[in-house]
């Protein structure tokens, strides 16, 4: 079986050569049967990568220690579960999840993409297989996941205990899902450069696929930050680790390549720049894959670093990000420049959008490569941390976040910002409110909390009020609204959906940053610690076995206001011996949108044990204002013009209109 | 092995070490607790040096350890908050420092966002600005004579 897989990868490679040159030979023709041989080989290859996936799968599930991945990355007392998802959880299972991932897009735009004009259709596959043939020669090469041991170890050396955990199961496929689908996007950038055409259809086939990365993105990065929030052991959400902006600055990119392929497809203004947008969203995908596997970087990501990969993803890089970008170079001048509109419309607005947040990605990219050329240009070692981020990306948002509401209720062409504003009254007063309120009333507040709570209250209401207007609540009878309501485009869900996910994540991080409360100290069995407004009881450690670890675990009594335990906490510390390494198990008590999160540190001899306790207000909203967000982009996919081939049909409809003088 | 893992440190110093220490111990902290707020505030700004981007305050490597007493030390001795961190760089470099020098070797670090910000905002504006100029004022004086010839036909 494992043989198998290790042929069938050989097999997608094979295959892969022949999607990248021959439809693109046959669009450079014209002939529509080379042309026709992109979808099923396309098909076949991912066919042949699943299997090959497949095939390592079952190499971990059944504990095969002969096979040499398995034996460093897993153990035969592992939960199930681990055993399945530590077949991504190393370097070699996860480039193959990557191309796994890449053959599926790329099978997805062979079967839905028959809408496309042939040659289209044909050149986005040949980039697509491009990106596979790099890919999976850089797998072959230097990262073959079947490789085998003889003679084969009895035990395995376990997988990384942090990745013994559910996320395990669910960040990286999300996260890659959001990578690797903006390939999608770039093989159509790159596919029209070819084609050296670009229209409003262009950007209404990208669109499903820039959003359906986003979506996953968006929730890969969330599961991710949430993940580190509560394995960590000391409760922090964003670390501005390099990895972690690796997978931020996609987003960022992706972000504004959304909004302004929405104003290329409404107005076929900015279509230059949406290319652009599409190419660097991928390239930065390339680049993250190149920081986190190349070992440049270390962090938990990085599995076993090895230089020859390093360099092998860095020719990748350039290759990839050097020749789109020439060929962008190239052919850009020669594509017919868009519409026009006055700077005060919903394009202008999106014009400021994709401003703010590509000056955004240039910050947190020149953030995490800064510290790389200093110390190659002068051989000083520097950092750059949350402080540098906190004084850049942070002011740059706040503008972005203040004109986010103006944005959907500005009329496309020329907009009036001062009806719009009328129209905003509402949701203004109302944040200026939860300013007041959160200042004068919560005790500690600062300007900035204050400021933040209205900025978030500002976003949630404006983006209520945009679904408001638009039903015409207020102006038509109430039956009549409902009805216009639920008739509205889901795009427009989508953009108030998401929108308000957007003020929600915020107002969970003005929670946090604001109001957490902290307490660390040394707790005897017995002893009690007052936090925020609760009063916990440390009740004492015992030891327990796990599968493959023992730990010691911490109980905790929540006492209510008679002094009785109204609810009970256990945080834990386990050691996994196969590693010799040690882990925190974060106890964390939701209350409604708060927490309350516990974890332990040394003991003393004498049953005491150093603990320390947050509070953490409104936290959840942080990834709850997420999947909000990544509900809005899912809304949005269902929109009725992705559904049905408008674009084909404009299309014949638009010729016969270009022929009558 | 152990080495190694010390080296990987970063993300995961925190558990890597959490058998033997946990961040901030109650017994580095300070009577003081006016005095402990500083520490706590400086000792954020400041790195970890065998960690990947972690400051003092949330490591649990040793090193972090005596860099938080050495800086409460410090404090103790009734510096102020930059001389602490003067007195901390010039023994451990400006790498400790997780909030870069502003001087001319970082002005692209922390010039980038500005220079972005207003060259792509002036390149918008020119942008806007051109096209508007290129947008045809209204009809050449040909059409305007043709037009007239057609609307005229009829009268």
């Amino acid at each position: 079986m494992v043989e198998t897989g290790h042929f069938a990868l050989i097999l997608a490679f094979a295959l892969s050569l022949v999607q990248s040159l021959v439809p693109l030979y046959g669009a450079y023709k014209g002939d529509t049967r080379l042309m026709a041989v992109g979808g099923p080989v396309t098909v076949t290859g991912f066919a042949l990568i699943a299997l090959s996936f497949a095939a390592l799968t079952m190499a971990y599930v059944q504990s095969d220690f002969s096979v040499a991945n398995v034996w460093e990355n897993s153990h035969s007392l592992q939960p199930l579960i681990y055993k399945f998802t530590g077949t991504w959880g190393n370097h070699e299972g996860s480039m193959l999840l990557w191309v796994l991932i890449l053959s599926f897009f790329g099978a997805l735009v062979a079967a839905f993409g028959s809408n496309l004009p042939a040659t289209l259709r044909a050149n986005v596959l040949a980039v697509q297989g491009w990106i596979g043939t790099a890919f999976l020669l850089f797998i072959l090469i230097t990262s073959n996941p079947f490789a085998r041991l003889v003679p084969a170890p009895i035990e395995g050396k376990d997988l990384n205990p942090i990745l013994q955990d559910i996320g395990l199961a669910v960040h990286p496929p999300l996260l890659y899902l959001g990578y690797v689908g903006f390939s999608v996007c770039f093989s159509f950038a790159v596919a029209a450069l070819i084609e050296g055409r670009i229209d409003a259809a262009w950007a209404r086939w990208v669109r499903p696929w820039t959003l359906a990365a986003w979506v996953f993105l968006t929730g890969g990065i969330a599961m991710g930050s949430y993940w580190a929030y509560y394995e960590l052991g000391w409760g922090g959400f964003w670390f501005w680790d390099p990895v972690e902006n690796a997978s931020f600055m996609p987003w960022l990119a992706g972000t504004a390549l959304l909004h302004s392929a929405i104003v290329m497809e409404k107005r076929s203004a900015l279509k230059i720049w949406t290319l652009l947008l599409a190419i660097l969203t991928f390239s930065l995908s390339l680049l993250g894959t190149f920081l986190v596997r190349s070992g440049v970087l270390t962090s938990v990501h990085s599995f076993a670093s090895d230089p020859s990969r390093g360099v092998f993803i860095l020719c990748i890089l350039t290759l990839f990000i050097g020749g789109s970008l020439a060929l962008f170079a190239f052919r850009a001048s020669q594509l017919a420049a868009g519409g026009i509109f006055h700077p005060i419309s919903r394009e202008g607005a999106l014009v400021l959008n994709n401003l703010f947040l590509t000056t955004a990605t240039a910050t947190v990219l020149i953030g995490t490569l800064y510290p790389l050329v200093v110390e190659a240009l002068f051989g000083d070692k520097i950092s750059v941390g949350e402080p540098f981020f906190n004084l850049t990306f942070g002011p740059l948002m706040i503008p972005l976040l203040v004109v986010v509401p103006f944005g959907p209720l500005l009329a496309w062409k020329r907009g009036d910002v001062f009806a719009v504003a009328q129209r905003l009254m509402f949701a203004f007063g109302a944040a200026l409110l939860a300013v007041l309120v959160t200042y004068l009333f919560i005790d500690g507040a600062s300007v900035f909390a204050a400021l933040g709570a209205g900025l978030s209250a500002w976003l949630v209401l404006g983006a209520l009020t945009d679904l408001a207007l638009k039903a015409g609540i207020g102006n038509v009878a109430p039956r009549m609204a409902l009805r216009r309501f639920v008739g509205l485009p889901r795009s427009v869900f989508g953009t108030a959906i998401a929108h308000l996910g957007l003020g929600l994540t915020l107002l969970g991080i003005v929670g946090v940053l604001s109001f957490e409360k902290e307490a660390i100290l040394v707790m005897k069995p017995g002893q009690v610690v007052e936090i925020s407004d609760y009063r916990l009881r440390f009740d004492g450690l015992t030891p327990v076995r796990g599968p493959n670890f023992t730990e010691d675990q911490g109980h905790f009594s929540l006492l209510g206001i008679n002094g009785q335990p109204s609810d009970v906490i256990m945080s834990s510390k386990r050691f996994y011996p196969v590693r010799q390494m040690p882990t925190t198990e974060a106890g964390i008590k939701t209350m409604w949108l708060s927490q309350l999160y516990i974890s332990l540190g040394d003991e003393a001899g004498d049953g005491s044990v150093v603990v320390r306790v947050w509070w953490k207000p409104l936290v959840t909203l942080i990834w709850g204002g997420s999947l909000v967000m990544m509900l809005g982009g899912f809304v949005s996919l269902l929109d009725r013009r992705l559904r049905v081939g408008a674009p084909a049909r404009r299309k014949s409809a638009a010729k016969p209109a270009a022929v009558t003088p | 092995m152990k080495t190694r893992l010390a080296a990987l440190a970063g993300f995961v110093a925190a558990l890597l070490f959490a058998g033997t220490a946990l961040a901030v111990k109650p017994s580095e902290m300070l009577a003081d607790p006016k005095l402990e707020a500083r520490a706590r505030l400086l000792s954020e700004e400041l790195r970890c040096m065998v960690c990947q981007n972690q400051s003092i305050d949330e490591s649990d490597a040793e090193l972090a350890g005596d860099l938080r007493v050495l800086l409460r030390e410090r404090l103790l001795a009734g510096d102020s908050d930059e001389q602490v961190m003067a007195y901390i760089v010039s023994r451990y470099g400006e790498f400790v420092l997780l909030k870069p020098q502003f001087n001319l070797r970082n002005a692209l670090l922390w010039g980038t966002p500005v220079l972005l910000l207003l060259g792509g905002g002036a390149f918008v504006v020119l942008q806007a600005r051109s096209r508007r100029r290129q947008e045809p004022a209204g009809l050449t004086k040909d059409e305007q004579a043709a037009l007239d010839a057609i609307l005229n036909k009829d009268a």
